[in-house]
């Protein structure tokens, strides 16, 4: 029986060179996308690359039939309809809560204020963390560098994806909680785990092989 | 000067309508071929009534009062209004009754393509025919009805939504276990129900293949796979295989892993599928009890369409020649 290509999405960033890596383990020629990093389409080995949160927007749509994202990145999208199909184990990081360093400000605002500002590029994860734990958060989305925001006095605290530790200690801000641990899945489209089930399940196969 | 309208609404102008009155008049005439009478129902009916379906996505998104201070609710589906007018009307009627439909449904959805807030559906549902005579049947109208339509590469995926809790059952998972692993798999999710299948403490082939067999989705094959506590489910289907013509038999992807938001069906359960869309174009299945809770207990079988996906189907099988 005859495979079908599939269409894979690839996560440029963090992700991106044990990505490749792994793909080129299991026999994809990824020479061209290491060696070109303006290029975004690479139909000769059925690969595309993108922002990692896009990939479950490219899956869900049928645009990819499979793609490569972290497990932070389906939190916040978790409305998507996805397979999420195998946990890569690779790309480990930890989604935190963090504030300057000294008396945690968080608890100051809680008890005095009722309500603590948070900033995150991740509303939906911090959003439902804050509703868990029965607190009452303001939660500011921000697009680039969090660590700024409670350097500010914008908020008291951030909810941001921390690998090494090492951007936070540089800004002075410490770990306050840990939210979840992170790492990268390999995703479905609903329609193409069933039209393309044989493609799929070989390469699930492989990547656990690999 | 714009005005706007609602999010998830939509205006279909001249050229558009055209297309999709050529797919309707398409389904019309198959379903009028089968035997189907086409039924309407109130867009608007009492809340309290459409409840009787129970919770899960059947249940109505949009509600409004009457001036009597009424809680009237927009349908969610057809399946719920016609099993209503089945007990209320057909009372004592002979069966099997065949019933099809053209209407608007309203659904609390996140607009995104082919998925509306109110959404144009067009389907049947056929009342008094057990499995797998009915089943047969209704199958073999949706695979007719799709290819009248002009699609070419539609595949329709067949599973049955009693097959992965008879299977927990049969491994000794507790009831109240089953909540959480059906939730990881509604939510397609096999990396979670990798671990809620962990935390069951079971031993190594039983986790294996409680985690294994939802993944199972193929050829007629696959309904040969061992396991006695399986063989409720595979027995039905194989039965619903054995009626279907060999047309509609080579359009079906048996599907182990299918499950169901909607809370009332009870046996085989299908999903229409197509190369050229990335979300199914409809689905349907067996809901035997449903009738019984508006008061006349009867078996029953449907599904439905929804013609603007259908419509998007085409266009992208054209693309894809």
């Amino acid at each position: 029986m005859s495979v079908e290509r599939l269409t894979i999405a690839v996560p440029r960033g963090a992700l991106f060179g044990e990505t490749l890596d792994l793909l080129q383990r299991i026999g994809i020629d990824t020479a061209e996308l290491r060696a070109n990093d303006r290029k975004l389409l690479f139909a000769d080995v059925g690969l595309i690359t993108m922002r990692p949160s896009d990939v479950p927007t490219y899956v869900e749509a049928g645009a990819a039939d499979v793609g490569i994202t972290g497990k932070d990145v389906l939190m916040e999208r978790s409305e998507r309809a996805v397979y999420e199909l195998l946990d890569l184990g690779y790309g480990r990081c930890t989604m935190v809560v963090a504030t300057v360093a000294g008396p945690d400000p968080m608890a100051e605002a809680l008890r005095r204020l009722g309500t603590v500002r948070i900033a995150t590029k991740y509303p939906k994860i911090a959003t439902t963390h804050f509703e868990r734990t029965g607190r009452q958060a303001e939660i500011v989305e921000v697009k680039g560098s969090v660590e700024l925001a409670p350097l500010t006095g914008l908020v008291e605290g951030i909810v941001d994806l921390t690998a090494t530790g090492t951007t936070l200690a540089e800004n002075g801000l410490v770990v306050r909680e840990e939210v979840s641990v992170s790492t990268a899945r390999l995703i479905a489209n609903p329609v193409a785990h069933k039209l393309k089930a044989a493609a799929i399940d070989a390469l699930i196969r492989n990547l656990r092989a690999g | 000067m714009t005005h706007p309208i609602p999010s998830g609404t939509r205006d279909v102008l001249p050229a558009e309508m055209a297309e999709l009155r050529a797919i309707t008049d398409a389904l019309r005439e198959v379903f009028e071929w089968a035997d189907f009478g086409e039924v309407a129902t109130p867009t608007l009916e009492y809340a309290e009534v459409l409840e009787r379906g129970g919770a899960g996505a059947a249940a109505p998104a949009y509600r409004l009062f009457d001036q009597q201070g009424h809680v009237l609710a927009l349908r969610s589906d057809m399946t719920l209004p016609i099993a209503r007018v089945v007990a209320t009307r057909y009372a004592d009627a002979p069966t099997p009754l065949r019933f099809w439909y053209l209407a608007a449904a309203y659904r609390d959805v996140r607009p995104r393509r082919g998925q509306r807030r109110e959404l144009l559906q067009a389907g049947i549902e056929l009342i008094g025919a057990p499995a797998p005579e009915g089943t047969a049947e209704t199958l073999t109208v949706l695979c007719t009805a799709l290819e009248k339509v002009g699609l070419e590469r539609f595949r329709i995926g067949l599973g049955d939504a009693a097959l992965y809790p008879a299977l927990l059952a049969a491994h000794g998972v507790p009831e109240d276990a089953h909540g959480p692993l059906l939730h990881e798999l509604v939510t397609r999710d096999f990396v979670g129900l990798e671990r809620e299948i962990g935390k069951l403490g079971l031993p190594e082939p039983e986790a294996h293949l409680l985690l294994t067999v939802p993944q199972l989705r193929g050829g007629a094959e696959l309904l040969e796979v061992a396991g006695e506590a399986l063989e409720g489910a595979l027995e039905g289907l194989r039965a619903v295989h054995a009626l279907l013509p060999s047309a509609v038999a080579g359009r079906i992807i048996f599907d182990l892993g299918l499950v169901r938001e909607l809370g009332y069906y009870t046996g085989a359960i299908f999903d229409v599928y197509d190369p050229a869309l990335g979300t199914p174009l409809g689905g349907g299945g067996r809901y035997d009890e449903l009738i019984g809770r508006f008061g006349r207990s009867l078996p029953a079988v449907g599904f439905a369409l929804t013609v603007e996906q259908l419509h998007i189907a085409l266009t992208g099988e054209e693309r894809l020649k």
